[in-house]
């Protein structure tokens, strides 16, 4: 697009300069409801993995099996550490705030309404993709998308190591946005690009270290989605209800309609007496 | 069936006796003559009833649930959300219920200058009108503290702390209406209060007044024509229709459905208007400490919001601040006194002159560039549009008693027109 | 247009069809109301199965503290043998000594209305007015009844109850205390509110 163009639609339209705005542009994925392998994919995930520090205290465990088509049993067994914790009860864990925060600097947040504050699932899809080593944060990693992150990478073990080089070998692009070719061997022809140039070129500018990580890349990206996924569920829980019970609605008031109008069309006759 | 009928008439006459029942539902319903022209401009008065019913019935359906308080609240609509049984469902009806409220309102008052519905004898009516938009407002914002999101919170803080703009008693007040020296459970428990009780009790008394005052002088009409002047032998407008059924059903009752449509397919299916209605920062719960990137209220303010902010230098030994208040205050107040302004021997746009139709389109246009000015961050050069904009929202009132009296009218007709 | 008679038949249609339609809306509107009174996932989660610890209550001893389920006070007795021998006495007195009334589970329908005969399991709430009613286990002669056997009196209206919680004629209860569902996972723990079987 037109830069100027694209300039002029910023000042018009925030919400586009919200969108691209905000640092690193998110990777845009689109949650699937219907796919309950994926959601509970997403689910034994988020007990695994980040349940530990990040309570979805306003969910139960309940209806997230009911929901997911989690037998309760299974629910129990597989998802559910703390034998004392019951099925109808909240999904919480037993951090305590004040050792959280000093630990972190600040209690990890409760996650449960976390992807309707992101405005979707794109975020998280994002953010948990793009950790990276960097030897001057307390905890080695920093992220793209949440700069200065004061949560370690979690996940690392599965996705292995990814590292930020200052400067890397890019394709180099022509000005009609195609890549650029050697015209003779027909290789793609490279220009060494570094810093934040790199971010503002569009290219991704981190790099995974060979053989690190118990997981390739698309596992990894598979397993992001349906962590995502699960996030957008709990978020709420009712959108499944709430699209199959509109469509009835909307169905109802449309046939409603053609009855009502029919009589008042009986009414409307007298107008012109 | 027969004696049904003589029985239902003889309880009628028993009640008659002692309450106006029949009478009272004749001169409302079946006998209330209404101009036969009237447009789609005329659905907005019937739906705003319906929302408003829609509103009562979910909110105190809410309050059920609902616990008002600073540690509760924000914890509590989640629980509607999620635990109890179509809590999400009566939670959507009430906030897009509000966001539709405002709809219709804003349609039904842009029916009063496009006809000139507010001119002599039906001055009252504007101003029972007016007051409930008022109190709309107070209603909504109110209601919007509720959730105890982060957004109502700090959305509350703002409009709070511009009672400090007041000069000299400004900051004690401000303190006296949250309660305590900074926005906390004791302000979300006295809002609960003046959202669920008092706003609408007031609302209410003023609808009744409204329609009182509305059934008292009789409808206006797209032509502006007075039909009580050509009656037939027994007395009726001949250009009138009873209210019941024809309006209710003939007009009405198709538009009611039609209406719930559109509703049910934004509360069904984008129930946070794509963070308009219900904004995403109030997916966290209020924090004193944290303050939302962008401030915005909810779109209904934000053409007043944008006038507010568009207060920037101060003048007369007073501050922007102070200004802002002003500026939004007399924005809201100079609606009330339109039926003086307005000089013109017509009452509807259709036989008005240029001067009055080029006002109303800019000053609509103006509206809606305010409204969108203030659902996003200010620049040097929105402030300066905001600035233009608020001198067009000024001006229409302003000059309106000029250009009214000066432009070249259309003579009216002396009968209502029917397409 | 009124002696219009094709007219008028087609409007009285419409107004019977749109009426029936609108009904049906109204009826379909009305289901979030009433729907979100009953007991939400909160009250369903509060009023699961409680496990109770039987195995250290002596003969002839009321479970305490009193145990509650669904906030209701429940009632554990461990009676002695010479407690449920006396159930078989005197059955003249009772309303309904067989348990016909649907007061009990199934497996509870016998003369000791229990799943073990020495352990009583009853909802501590008198079926006239749901007060709670009192423990009195002793042989003895008391204001309220000169030939007393032991058992249960509501002290709010005076309805007397057996030691297996069935209702005295000439009372103002009108049937037998209700056994919730209860099972023994062990012996020593029982579970009260949930059937065997069941989740």
């Amino acid at each position: 697009m037109n830069r100027r163009l694209f300039a002029l639609l910023l000042v018009i339209f925030p919400g586009i300069a919200f969108a691209a705005g905000g640092g690193y542009p998110l990777d845009h994925m689109t949650p699937n409801l219907d796919d309950k392998a994926s959601l509970q994919r997403g689910a034994q995930t988020y007990m695994n993995y980040c349940l530990g520090c990040h309570s979805l205290q306003y969910q139960r465990y309940k209806r997230t099996a009911d929901d997911l088509e989690i037998p309760e049993g299974l629910m129990l067994e597989h998802m559910v550490f703390d034998p004392n914790t019951k099925i109808g009860d909240l999904i919480e864990n037993n951090m305590s705030k004040e050792n959280a925060k000093f630990w972190f600097g600040a209690a990890p947040p409760d996650l449960t309404l976390h992807s309707n504050l992101k405005g979707g699932p794109d975020w998280l899809y994002t953010y948990l993709r793009t950790f990276y080593e960097d030897d001057s944060r307390p905890l080695g990693v920093n992220n793209l998308v949440f700069e200065n992150v004061g949560m370690p990478h979690v996940l690392a073990g599965l996705q292995g190591r990814q590292v930020r080089p200052e400067c890397m070998q890019v394709p180099r692009i022509a000005s009609n946005g195609g890549v650029v070719r050697d015209p003779i061997t027909i290789e793609i022809v490279t220009e060494e690009m570094c810093g934040t140039d790199l971010l503002d070129a569009g290219h991704y500018p981190l790099v995974k270290v060979e053989g690190t990580g118990s997981m390739s890349s698309d596992e990894y990206d598979t397993l992001v989605y349906d962590l995502a996924n699960f996030m957008y569920y709990v978020g709420e829980p009712a959108r499944m209800d709430r699209t199959r019970i509109g469509v009835y609605v909307l169905l109802f008031l449309a046939f409603f309609y053609v009855f009502a109008l029919l009589l008042g069309r009986e009414y409307e006759k007298e107008f012109h007496k | 069936m027969a004696s049904i009928e003589q029985s239902f008439k003889e309880i009628m006459e028993w009640v008659d006796d002692r309450l106006p029942v029949t009478e009272t539902y004749e001169k409302h319903m079946s006998k209330y003559w209404a101009p036969k022209n009237f447009n789609i401009w005329y659905i907005f008065g019937v739906l705003a009833f319906v929302v408003l019913v829609n509103q009562l019935l979910t909110g105190i359906w809410l309050t059920m649930s609902y616990v008002p308080t600073g540690e509760g609240a924000f914890a509590s609509v989640e629980y509607i959300m999620r635990d109890v049984e179509y809590g999400w469902m009566l939670r959507y009806m009430h906030s897009t219920g509000a966001s539709a409220f405002f709809v219709v309102v804003y349609l039904h008052m842009f029916r009063g200058l496009l006809y000139g519905s507010y001119q002599k004898p039906r001055e009252l009516i504007w101003v029972f009108g007016m007051l409930i938009y008022l109190a709309l407002m107070a209603e909504g914002f109110f209601g919007y503290l509720l959730p105890w999101g982060n957004m109502s919170y700090w959305g509350a803080q703002v409009i709070v702390s511009l009672a400090g703009a007041i000069p000299v008693v400004g900051d004690d007040l401000m303190v006296w209406v949250r309660g305590d020296f900074n926005m906390s459970g004791v302000t979300l428990n006295r809002f609960f209060a003046l959202h669920v009780v008092l706003v609408p009790i007031v609302l209410l008394v003023l609808v009744v007044l409204h329609i009182l005052a509305l059934h008292e002088v009789g409808s206006n009409n797209p032509d502006g024509v007075d039909i009580k002047k050509h009656l037939d032998e027994n007395g009726r407008p001949l250009d009138g229709i009873q209210f019941h059924p024809y309006y209710t059903i003939g007009h009405d009752l198709p538009a009611i459905v039609l209406f719930l449509f559109i509703f049910c397919a934004v509360m069904f299916f984008y129930p946070d208007g794509g963070g308009y209605f219900i904004e995403h920062p109030n997916y966290e719960p209020a924090d004193p400490l944290k303050t939302p990137e962008l401030i915005a209220p909810v779109w209904y303010y934000t053409p007043f919001y944008s006038m507010l902010r568009a207060a920037t230098f101060p003048l007369l030994g007073m501050t922007a601040k102070f200004w802002g208040l002003v500026v939004m205050a007399g924005a809201i107040a100079i609606l009330f006194v339109v039926p003086w302004l307005d000089r013109s021997p017509v009452k509807s746009m259709r036989y008005k002159g240029w001067g009055s139709k080029i006002s109303l389109t800019l000053f609509i246009i103006s509206f809606f560039i305010l409204g969108y000015l203030g659902t996003v961050h200010p620049t040097p050069g929105r402030t300066l549009l905001a600035q233009i904009c608020t001198a067009i929202y000024f001006g229409f009132f302003l000059l309106m008693p000029w250009y009214t009296s000066v432009e070249k009218t259309k003579p009216v007709p002396d009968r209502v027109t029917i397409k | 247009m009124s002696d219009d008679g094709t007219n008028k038949g087609r409007r009285n249609f419409l107004i019977g069809a749109t009426s029936v339609v609108g009904t049906a809306g109204v009826a379909g509107v009305a289901v979030p109301f009433l729907g979100s009174w009953n007991p939400s996932a909160k009250a369903l989660a509060a009023g699961a199965a409680i496990k109770v610890d039987v195995s250290k209550m002596k003969p002839g001893e009321i479970l305490g503290p009193i145990p509650a389920w669904r906030d209701k006070p429940v009632f554990v007795v461990r009676r002695t043998q010479e407690q449920l021998d006396m159930l078989s006495e005197d059955i003249g007195r009772l309303a309904d000594p067989d348990s016909l009334e649907e007061q009990q589970p199934e497996y509870a329908q016998n003369e000791t209305r229990s799943i073990k005969p020495e352990f009583l399991v009853l909802l501590g709430i008198c079926t006239h007015l749901s007060c709670s009613p009192k423990f009195h286990p002793e042989v003895v002669a008391t204001t309220f009844d000169s030939t007393w056997t032991g058992g249960f009196y509501c002290p709010c209206h005076g309805s007397k109850f057996d030691l297996a919680g069935r209702v005295f004629s000439g009372v103002p209860a009108p049937t037998n205390l209700e056994v919730p569902p209860h099972y023994f996972e062990s012996d020593a723990v029982l579970v009260i509110g949930e059937d065997e079987g069941v989740a």
